[in-house]
């Protein structure tokens, strides 16, 4: 509201600005006429001859020339008469019509009232419940940019990155924080943590020997254990994957929370019920009930059912994600590069799932 | 608030330009003056408006508001103070806002000073400013708005390009464009005139002034720019014949041949229509430069982000004040009354020299810059027209030019004596003639027409001299009475003087380093050392810094001459992680009026740096120059008298002297331009 009130304001300072002359009596003709010039020069010669910078033959052939001048000056043809007072009255209308109505037509067509004013210093300052985080992470930022060599800042921030989704950024920042801080187990399982995220769920050779490092440092850690069991899963090694498992939950604390996660992981290579995206638990549990031959069948089937959807629609990032990488578990190269090439086509116009798309063409040597 | 506020009191002040385009000029045809009054409200409410708007897009900068998109693009709340204040103009839309602030400043002026115009004349030229500022205005809203926000403001801003990030952003553009909008000004001057179909005293009585105050500005905008080149780019290079500064030289040289017009108008009323159409064509010559850096034909730091829809917008202003300029002139310049007449040697007849010279220079570097450019338009051929081009044909107008430069000064109105001006530099000739003498004696090496060019530049500052020495005749009347002479002077006579000196001094200077300047580039490790000229720098490894939104790599360097220890010299190459961006900032060592010059490139792994290493005689001049002739235009611009060129009688000798006193009549007396 106040917005508009001071709109008004200056639309009628702008108004009154303009119209004022109109509302006066004009005074005679000020100033400036070819007379006043001359009659100045005239003078100014005086002034030179009595100064001595010129002598008296220069400052004769001045006046002269200048007299010319002034009389031909006087000499002005008349000027026509002023027009009548209603053209004044138009004048006025027109120019405050324009006036409040031009500036707001255009300042509906582009302006934001909506919009608040946002400075930064006054965000960082007081954060609103809204966006609070988002202020915290400002602030963190901004001194890691004064000061990137803050080793605590950098582990501060990177599980924070991997909360908000931001993976590059925490793949950074747990670099980062490892360099800074020196390596422990804990700083290489996270940084390897972020890699797979970043490599949508792929455990990469950097992850890998970033997890064999940290297993090796500190041989409980739970986090590189389980993401060694993963690799070994990805590389097609199930019952080196579910010996790991296997170890880590008989070694797990009573109550450690990542123990049902590992659980479902276990479940889901050996044929346990898992619940959660992907085929149905009865579906898994009906698959790990079947002959290898059978069970392989079902698999293709599932994945013809999900290839059929996505041709049907093609907008399915995570279905796209989930295709190729089913072909490539079940040894398909050929139909997984199809695959990655349809997705491409269907997803041409979401560079962000495009690029998602490539990195898992490149993390499963799917190119060329 | 504050951007919605400044958003639209930039669409109030387009509503007002309209209004002060058309009321003025109707009541200036009509003859009605009420309405002719209006320009000046109008004028000053463009002002106040305008200025509004800048204030508000500055607060917004100052805060880091990003939820208005141009700060989110152009600015970072690491950035210090001043370069978030100075990132307003380092982008497109910014610099923009402060085209037409600097338009509504100059039109407030005139409003406010211009009590003693005729009221005809004053409507019609600030309603001409009216048209120039609403279409500038209209350009911002449709294509360039800085005022467009963004809903979910992000945290940080993109910071600004890292080149820019530099003091010079603070002077230089805000100085161009007072250069470049203070012609708008003498441009609606002349339109007015053209208008009216009349020009009258007062008419040359103004627009000089404004003539004066814009080439001052804009001639301390180049050499600020080049400067800023010189120190920031890294190879030490102060004009590279570039399309961009070519932009900025075409209104200067334009410029400066209309104020030397001006002058014969003013003092004679003489050479009104040419005056006219060159105040046309300064302006033009403006609105091409923007044109040539705005519409992103031409790729560069100043290009900023490329949009072709600017690109043409500009072009149609472009093309309707042009054209329309143009064919105004075409029309109505016949109906305008010649003015005085004047013999082919005097000082009219010396300022139609220059103009020449300076107008076909002019037309040289137009060809050169825009010949490449409309050849790659049309047929798609890239031609490259660089330094050897306007090193042959620039060179050559400036010579003869720079000749003639001692001879006007000395010469009187109406009808010159070119033997008794030669007589009296006669001195400044054996001066400079010693200069080359010298010149080819000391230095070795080099180009051979060097030590002449030295010749032309010491002649031009020794025929300033003696323009002085002449006028207070110091060197004949006892030195009290020769400094009461000087006192009573005019200033604007002091101002020429300056003005010619400082172009003596920046020839001697672009002369020096040219010639004479010498470079090494080289790879050092720790503890190596370089030779240059007398100066020995020992390299003494590279230390780490870390700045507000940067990081330092630093070169440590000591500089001795001989065995003595003069210094340390410590260049750097800055990284802007922001932008993933790094620049060279280049370590200055002034000895004298040379300098020392080194950049260094990034480490090697053996803990070795590239180095480049200049030394760069007389380099300061250059810009020292630039500084006279502002000085001179500031000396000149302060002179209130009225000026008249006294001519000399054609026929009565001058009346054998009575010495001491009345002192002689000297036909170089006159209170000068």
């Amino acid at each position: 509201m106040l917005l508009w009130i001071i709109f008004a304001v200056m639309t009628a300072a702008a108004a009154l600005a303009v119209v004022w002359p109109l509302a006066h009596k004009p005074r005679a003709a000020a100033g400036g006429s070819d007379l006043v010039v001359y009659q100045d020069q005239l003078e100014e010669i005086e002034r030179d001859r009595n100064a001595g910078l010129i002598g008296e033959p220069e400052a004769q052939a001045a006046r002269v020339e200048v007299s010319r001048r002034l009389l031909a000056a006087a000499d002005v043809h008349a000027l026509p008469p002023p027009p009548p007072l209603w053209h004044r009255r138009v004048a006025a209308l027109v120019a405050v019509g324009v006036l409040c109505s031009l500036p707001i037509v255009l300042y509906a067509v582009l302006g934001s009232p909506g919009i608040p004013d946002q400075p930064a210093y006054a965000r960082l300052a007081l954060p609103s419940d809204h966006d609070s985080i988002a202020a915290l992470v400002g602030q963190v930022e901004q001194r890691l940019a004064q000061n990137p060599n803050d080793g605590a800042g950098w582990q501060v921030i990177a599980p924070v990155y991997m909360r908000m989704g931001r993976i590059d950024d925490a793949v950074a920042a747990f670099r980062k924080s490892l360099a800074l801080n020196g390596e422990t187990a804990t700083r290489d399982s996270d940084l390897g943590e972020a890699l797979v995220a970043a490599a949508n769920g792929v455990v990469t050779v950097e992850a890998k020997k970033l997890f064999e490092r940290a297993a090796a440092l500190e041989s409980n850690n739970a986090k590189a254990r389980y993401f060694l069991g993963l690799a070994d899963e990805q590389d097609g090694n199930r019952e080196a994957a579910v010996a790991k498992w296997r170890a880590l939950l008989q070694s797990a604390p009573a109550n450690a929370p990542w123990a049902e996660f590992v659980r479902q992981s276990l479940a889901r290579v050996d044929g346990q019920p898992v619940t959660g995206p992907g085929p149905s638990a009865q579906d898994v549990a009906a698959a790990a009930n079947m002959p290898e031959a059978q069970r392989a069948q079902m698999i293709r089937a599932m994945v013809a059912k999900l290839s059929d959807q996505l041709h049907a629609n093609g907008a399915n990032v995570d279905g796209w994600l989930r295709l190729v990488r089913a072909y490539v578990v079940l040894g398909d190269e050929d139909k997984a590069k199809a695959a990655a090439g349809e997705a491409k086509r269907a997803l041409a116009e979401r560079p962000d799932d495009l690029k998602r798309i490539d990195d898992l063409v490149r993390t499963l040597g799917l190119q060329g | 608030m504050i951007p919605e506020l400044g958003h639209y009191a930039l669409m109030l002040a387009f509503g007002i330009a309209l209004i002060q385009g058309t009321m003025p000029i109707v009541g200036a045809r009509t003859n009605d003056p009420v309405l002719m009054s209006m320009a000046v409200p109008t004028a000053l409410a463009q002002f106040a408006f305008i200025a509004i708007a800048f204030a508000a897009l500055a607060e917004c900068y100052v805060v880091s508001d990003f939820s208005v998109l141009n700060v989110y693009e152009n600015s970072n709340t690491t950035m210090p103070l001043i370069y978030r204040l100075t990132s307003i103009w380092g982008n497109h839309e910014g610099s923009m806002m402060l085209w037409v602030s600097i338009l509504a400043f100059f039109g407030a002026l005139v409003a406010v000073f211009g009590n003693n115009l005729p009221a005809m004349l004053k409507a019609n030229a600030l309603g001409v400013q009216g048209w120039i500022a609403a279409a500038f205005e209209l350009f911002i809203l449709t294509t360039s708005n800085p005022f467009l926000r963004i809903p979910n403001a992000p945290f940080e801003g993109r910071d600004l390009n890292p080149i820019l990030q530099d003091p010079g952003l603070a002077f230089h553009p805000p100085m161009l464009y007072l250069g470049y909008v203070g012609f708008s000004i003498t441009f609606s001057f002349a339109i007015a005139a053209l208008l009216e179909g009349r020009i009258d005293a007062a008419w040359a009585r103004w627009v000089r002034p404004w003539t004066l105050i814009a080439w001052m500005c804009l001639t301390l905008g180049i050499a600020g720019g080049s400067y800023w080149s010189y120190y920031e780019l890294g190879w030490g290079g102060f004009w590279f014949w570039d399309p961009v500064e070519n932009a900025s030289l075409m209104p200067w040289l334009a410029g400066t041949a209309l104020l030397h017009s001006a002058v014969v108008m003013e003092k004679r009323e003489a050479l009104k229509i040419w005056t006219i159409l060159l105040a046309i064509l300064a302006f033009s010559l403006s609105l091409v430069g923007t044109f040539l850096v705005r519409s992103g034909v031409l790729t560069s730091v100043h290009a900023f982000a490329v949009d072709p829809s600017r690109g043409v917008f500009i072009l149609i202003i472009l093309l309707i004040f042009i054209g329309g300029a143009l064919s105004l002139y075409a029309w109505r310049a016949p109906l305008l009354k010649q003015g005085g007449l004047f013999a082919p040697i005097s000082r009219e007849g010396a300022l139609v020299f220059n103009n020449l010279f300076l107008v076909t220079a002019c037309a040289t570097v137009f060809i050169g810059t825009l010949y490449p450019l409309a050849l790659q338009s049309l047929t798609g051929e890239k031609i490259s027209v660089g330094p050897p081009f306007f090193d042959l044909t620039f060179g050559p107008l400036f010579i003869p030019l720079m000749i003639a430069m001692p001879f006007g000064p000395l010469m009187g109105w109406k009808r010159g004596d070119l033997v008794g001006a030669a007589q009296r530099l006669l001195a400044a000739a054996i001066v400079a003639a010693l200069a080359m003498a010298a010149a080819f004696a000391i230095v070795r090496g080099g180009p051979v027409l060097a030590p002449l060019g030295v010749g032309v530049a010491v002649f031009v500052m020794a025929g300033a001299v003696t323009d002085i020495a002449e006028r207070t005749m110091i060197l004949r009347l006892p030195p009290r009475a020769a400094v009461r002479r000087a006192i009573g002077l005019p200033r604007s006579a002091w101002g020429t003087a300056a003005a010619h000196f400082g172009i003596g001094l920046t020839l001697l200077g672009i002369i020096g380093v040219t010639a004479w300047g010498s470079e090494r580039i080289a790879e050092v490790k720790p503890g190596g050392s370089l030779q240059i000229v007398h100066y020995r720098l020992t390299f003494d490894g590279v230390t780490h810094r870390t700045g507000p939104n940067y990081q330092d790599v630093v070169g440590h360097f000591t500089v001795h001459r001989g065995s003595e220890l003069i210094g340390v010299m410590k260049p750097s190459r800055r990284a802007f992680p922001d932008r993933g961006m790094a620049t060279t900032e280049a370590a200055l060592m002034s000895r004298g009026v040379s300098q020392l010059y080194v950049s260094i490139g990034d480490p090697n792994r053996d803990g070795s740096i590239p180095v480049r290493l200049y030394f760069k005689p007389y380099v300061l001049l250059i810009w020292l120059g630039a500084v006279f002739m502002f000085c001179g235009g500031a000396l000149s611009l302060s002179d209130r008298r009225l000026r008249v060129g006294a001519p000399r009688p054609a026929k009565a000798k001058p009346p054998k002297p009575e010495p001491p006193k009345p002192p002689k009549p000297e036909p170089t007396l006159q209170p000068a331009e």
